[in-house]
């Protein structure tokens, strides 16, 4: 008995005021997001506040539970756990009701599950318990294939579903071998590869062809600091570029100009070889093969976005980018969310006096968009309230997940503060239009049983997990 | 334990701050900074308001306004926006009762208290101008502005056809169409609504709290235009339409005038008609029920292309053509007649008679011997099979089928098949003298008045025709349907029409004996052919086909009359007047011209 108040007087109290603060403020704008004239009885059930409001009281009852259980179960119980979402991850695509051509849903009697949410923290559990298992160097190969392997299988899962959204959000723990090791330049080349997936769409393939070349030039230069040797490459690549070019005209004549620069530059590497190899300049050979490897990546982007990538997918980034305005069909949960946020100015319109809101103008706003109530009604004040909160959530459980005295609790917790966060950025900046229209909750405050269970679950653990960091050096 | 990567840590927390800080930046320039978004801080909402296009206009033949567009507005509401308003002001400048007004807002409050809903339909420019400047003082009130028809004369309804909303059925199977929108109903506005209709167009406004439109949403680069629709150039000659609808008043029947070189409908006439304008707008459920009602007149039915009248002896110069080309009868070929032919009577005439004559006296014992010869040629195993071929030389004049008239609800008339007779009479046991009446007209014969213009169209062209049409352009000079250009020859040699187009010259021209000369002009060769058909009803039908000149036709027409009587009587007068309006611009025998016009004969002459 002592051991559990001890329990209850550790779960970390300001988790659990911001917590308990996401949670209400939810409520109160799923309530103004479906707000209508004609039912204001609070507990009415047929309305989606009725039945957050009974999620709610379930999800109280949840914590409880996860909190009372022992925190060694967690420990020991991790991969069986791990391995029971997944089966269940595999089970929805067979058994899973059909919503809006995607199978990601449990029916059971009147309650629908989602197994995504919950397997979150399921593949949380599992990544702690591989890294907390011996000294692993992340740099290696054979750890870094698991610890990816643990994220990549539920997030393929979900892929298959097909959910795309809630696939990209499994990435998120990748922030977690990142504290735990992992090189920085993994992250480097994913954000640079980002950015080239952007450019490639955005940019003619030329000029981008044209422009890495060039930068990879300069980046030879300041590797070396060899005028000569810089110039002597590039009068080779001018060169073997107009060989190539020739020999299109005349014979091929199928090839596009930045195909034409990408042969020179291979050509071209065959001499360059020469010199990499005697003077064992390998800075610039990596320049060279980075090259290389980014133009093959920009034409494999090109290929996929036209080819790969289905149409409203494609739409949504082109969208995001600006590219493409289509404010009545695609663009318009984006377009009509946007206008909602904007209009709420400084303060807001004031709590169920948001017009978009009230008339019913964005799609979706009691899920996805419920950033947009409180962007409407409670504006520019309310909106940074709201970002603070979770930033504050965030810091707090980064700062408890450093206090915890098992590798398995710390990576534990970095996993839950990623994909919070992950969760926040998406949500809110898809709101805002400067993340592609991706389909995730606003963890605590969107409308959905699973969604509410799963983060709950997923947080208390480590509450739970935290609260017994004294106890037991597992 | 020893954590050689701690110092991550920060990193990771200050990727949360700068993703943070990247929505903060954003949200406040959304918020705070940007003005469109801010217009829409006082209660600002979007106005879809959408730009329905005109509709096309239809034209004359000779270009001048049929159909054209009037403005009219209907009142919007939007019951959620609508505050404190003074009733009593608004009910005034709309001309309506309050009690109207709390119907009507209780209706658009229950079909949708966010959704806008038609409050007031078709409110007239005048009263529009009224309210335009007092819209603030009503807010959640706006107009929409529409086109309503409107008709330069009170003519060619049945050609015209009529502009109504589109329900429930429409638009589940043309999802084209929204509530609200109008759709052609009938005549040239059914058969070319895809044209006519143009497309919608959307113009997204912001407005505030006081119903003023604070301007356009994103500049309007989300607004489309509305695209005009396709103006028509029908076949139709105003004037002569007119006309021929003057002389028909207060009679029933039907007319139908042709431009034989071309199958252009010079006019189609069906009395009793209505004002086309009766089914304009608000007034039209009302009126087109009251019209539906009326049926002893039956306003709405169209009698040139729907009704099926028994042709009488207007068929006479088809089966004598039909004699000559089967070579059962040369134009020399002589019939007796004693007051008719075995049981078939015929009036007094000189006897016997050649073709021509047979023609230009109407003589049934002629063409009965004729019909006879032609079903009981032995070059036909059976009568069956003479008959069959018989009816093709019909088909071939587009009797028995629909032409393919643009408009819709045209009817194929009745030329029986050899098996129709086979069950009525049983297989082989019928014989020429069974169907002996169609001869001459009569029997099971139904044709329409439309079939009749053609098939002297056809005559008059010694051998083809062109399906009778009422459009002859679209839009920017867009060519027609090819069916309506495509010459159709029927399998007549042209030299057997001569000694046909002879006796109905001779009809009219002829003198003595001749049925028609009442109808005779005296500067143009008219061929024309009366009929009397029979009705079991009442009075007989007065019939007259007649076409002019003689040589290079510029007219065929059909003219019936029911319960006139003879076809010298009413019908061929009529055709004569319309011919001769129609080639010279006036008419000579005003007399004439008055009597007809003053004639009764409306539906009521029925033998009870």
């Amino acid at each position: 008995m002592t051991r559990n108040l001890n329990i209850w007087k550790r779960l970390d109290k300001p988790v659990i005021l911001i917590f308990f603060l996401l949670v209400v403020i939810g409520w109160f704008n799923i309530y103004a997001a479906v707000y209508n004239e004609e039912h204001t009885r609070i507990i009415d059930l047929s309305q989606r506040y009725g039945k957050q409001f009974i999620w709610i009281l379930a999800t109280f009852v949840i914590a409880v539970f996860v909190v009372v259980i022992d925190s060694r179960f967690y420990t020991f119980f991790a991969w069986f756990v791990y391995g029971f979402v997944i089966l269940l991850l595999m089970l929805v695509l067979v058994l899973g009701k059909e919503i809006n051509g995607a199978r990601s849903w449990f029916q059971i009697g009147p309650l629908s599950l989602q197994p995504s949410e919950f397997a979150k923290a399921g593949t949380a559990l599992a990544l702690a318990s591989y890294l907390n298992s011996r000294k692993l160097d992340l740099n290696r190969f054979r750890a870094f294939v698991i610890s990816t392997g643990i994220i990549i299988l539920p997030a393929i899962l979900v892929a298959i579903q097909p959910d795309m959204g809630s696939a990209l959000v499994y990435f998120s723990l990748f922030i977690v071998l990142f504290r735990e090791g992992m090189s920085p330049y993994i992250f480097i080349s994913g954000f640079i590869m980002l950015i080239l997936f952007f450019f490639t769409i955005l940019f003619n393939n030329l000029y981008l062809t044209v422009a890495l070349i060039g930068i990879a030039f300069i980046l030879a230069w300041l590797a070396s600091r060899k005028w000569t040797i810089v110039l002597a490459g590039l009068g080779i690549f001018i060169a073997s570029s107009a060989v190539v070019y020739l020999f299109n005209r005349i014979i091929a004549k199928s090839l596009e100009d930045d195909q034409i620069l990408f042969i020179a530059l291979v050509l071209s590497g065959l001499a360059y070889g020469i010199y990499f190899f005697n003077k064992k300049a390998v800075s610039v050979m990596v320049i060279y093969i980075f090259l290389l490897g980014s133009l093959v990546f920009v034409n494999s982007v090109d290929f996929a976005f036209t080819r790969i990538l289905k149409p409203h997918q494609k739409e949504r980034v082109e969208i995001m980018l600006g590219i493409k305005s289509d404010p009545h069909g695609t663009g318009y949960n984006v377009n009509q969310s946007i206008i909602s946020i904007g209009s709420g100015g400084f303060a807001g319109k004031g709590y169920l006096k948001g017009t978009q809101t009230k008339f019913k103008f964005v799609p979706a706003q009691s899920t996805d968009f419920i950033f947009c109530t409180i962007g409407e009604e409670w504006g520019f004040l309310g909106s940074f309230f709201i970002i603070s909160l979770y930033v504050v959530l965030l810091f707090r459980l980064i700062i408890l997940a450093e206090k915890q005295r098992s590798m398995f609790s710390k990576v534990y917790g970095y996993a839950v503060a990623s994909v919070l966060f992950v969760h926040f950025f998406i949500n809110i900046g898809m709101a805002i239009g400067i993340v592609p229209v991706i389909g995730i909750p606003l963890p605590f405050l969107s409308y959905g049983g699973s969604s509410l269970w799963g983060f709950t679950i997923l947080l208390f653990i480590f509450l739970r997990l935290d609260a017994s960091r004294a106890e037991y050096l597992i | 334990m020893k954590d050689a990567y701690i110092n991550r840590k920060y990193v990771i927390m200050a990727v949360i701050a700068l993703s943070a800080l990247v929505l903060l930046v954003r949200l406040f320039i959304i918020q705070v900074v940007k003005e469109t978004y801010r217009l829409s801080a006082d209660n600002n909402v979007l106005r879809y308001v959408t730009q329905y296009p005109a509709r096309g206009l239809i034209y004359d033949r000779n270009k001048k306004y049929l159909v054209y567009n009037q403005a009219a507005y209907d009142m919007m509401v939007v019951p959620a926006q609508v505050t404190r308003i003074d009733t009593a002001t608004f009910c005034q400048l709309l001309e309506i009762t309050t009690s109207s007004f709390r119907e009507r807002m209780n209706a658009a409050i229950s079909y949708s208290r966010r959704a806008p809903s038609v409050f007031l339909k078709q409110i007239s420019a005048e009263t529009y101008a009224g309210l335009q400047e007092k819209m603030f003082m009503f807010p959640g009130f706006y107009v929409q502005p529409r086109t309503l028809r409107k008709y330069s004369k009170p003519i060619a309804a049945h050609l015209l056809g009529y502009v109504s909303e589109v329900d429930e059925g429409i638009i589940r199977k043309d999802p084209y169409y929204k509530a609200g929108d109008y759709i052609g109903k009938l005549g040239i506005e059914e058969a070319y609504e895809k044209e006519l209709r143009g497309r919608r167009g959307v113009k997204i406004y912001l407005v505030d709290v006081y119903s003023r439109i604070k301007g356009s949403y994103a500049d309007g680069r989300l607004d489309t235009t509305a695209v005009q629709g396709k103006d028509i150039i029908s076949t139709i000659d105003m004037d002569l339409q007119e006309y021929g609808e003057m002389l028909m008043r207060n009679k029933t029947g039907s007319i139908v005038a042709l431009e034989p070189k071309t199958g252009e409908v010079l006019t189609l006439v069906s009395s009793p008609n209505y004002d086309p304008a009766l089914l304009v707008g608000r007034v039209r459920s009302e009126n087109f029920a009251k019209l539906s009602a009326d049926t002893l007149n039956l306003p709405l039915f169209n009698r040139a292309i729907q009704a099926k009248y028994p042709p009488g002896s207007t068929f006479k110069p088809i089966n004598g053509l039909i004699g000559l080309a089967e070579g059962v009868i040369t134009p020399s070929t002589m019939f007796g007649c004693s007051n008719g032919y075995l049981f078939v009577g015929c009036h007094s005439h000189s006897s016997p008679l050649d073709l021509v004559h047979g023609i230009s006296n109407s003589c049934n014992s002629y063409f009965c011997q004729t019909f006879r010869r032609i079903l009981e040629n032995p070059r036909y195993g059976s009568v069956s099979e003479a008959y069959t071929r018989w009816k093709e030389y019909l088909n071939e004049f587009g009797f028995g089928k629909k032409l393919g008239i643009e408009l819709t609800n045209e009817l194929p008339g009745l030329v029986p098949s050899p098996a129709y007779f086979d069950k009525y009479y049983g297989k082989n046991r019928w014989k020429a003298l069974t169907v002996i009446s169609m001869s001459i007209g009569q029997g099971e014969i139904e044709t329409t008045p439309l079939q009749m213009a053609n098939m002297t169209a056809a005559i008059a062209n010694r051998g083809y025709y062109y399906i009778p049409h009422i459009v002859r352009s679209v839009g920017d000079n867009e060519p027609i349907d090819k069916k309506f250009l495509t010459k159709r020859v029927v399998s007549i040699d042209t030299a057997l029409f001569g000694p046909i187009i002879d006796g109905m010259e001779e009809a009219v021209n002829g003198g003595g004996g001749a049925t028609a000369s009442v109808a005779a002009l005296k500067d143009i060769t008219v061929c024309g052919k009366t009929g009397t058909a029979q009705n079991p009803h009442g009075k007989d039908h007065s019939v007259f086909i007649a076409f002019a000149p003689k040589n290079d036709p510029k007219i065929a027409i059909a003219v019936f009359v029911e319960n006139a009587g003879f076809g010298a009587t009413y019908a061929a007068p009529v055709a004569s007047l319309m011919i001769e309006k129609y080639l010279k611009g006036e008419v000579s025998n005003k007399a004439l011209e008055q009597r007809m016009i003053e004639l009764k004969l409306s539906a009521g002459d029925k033998e009870p």
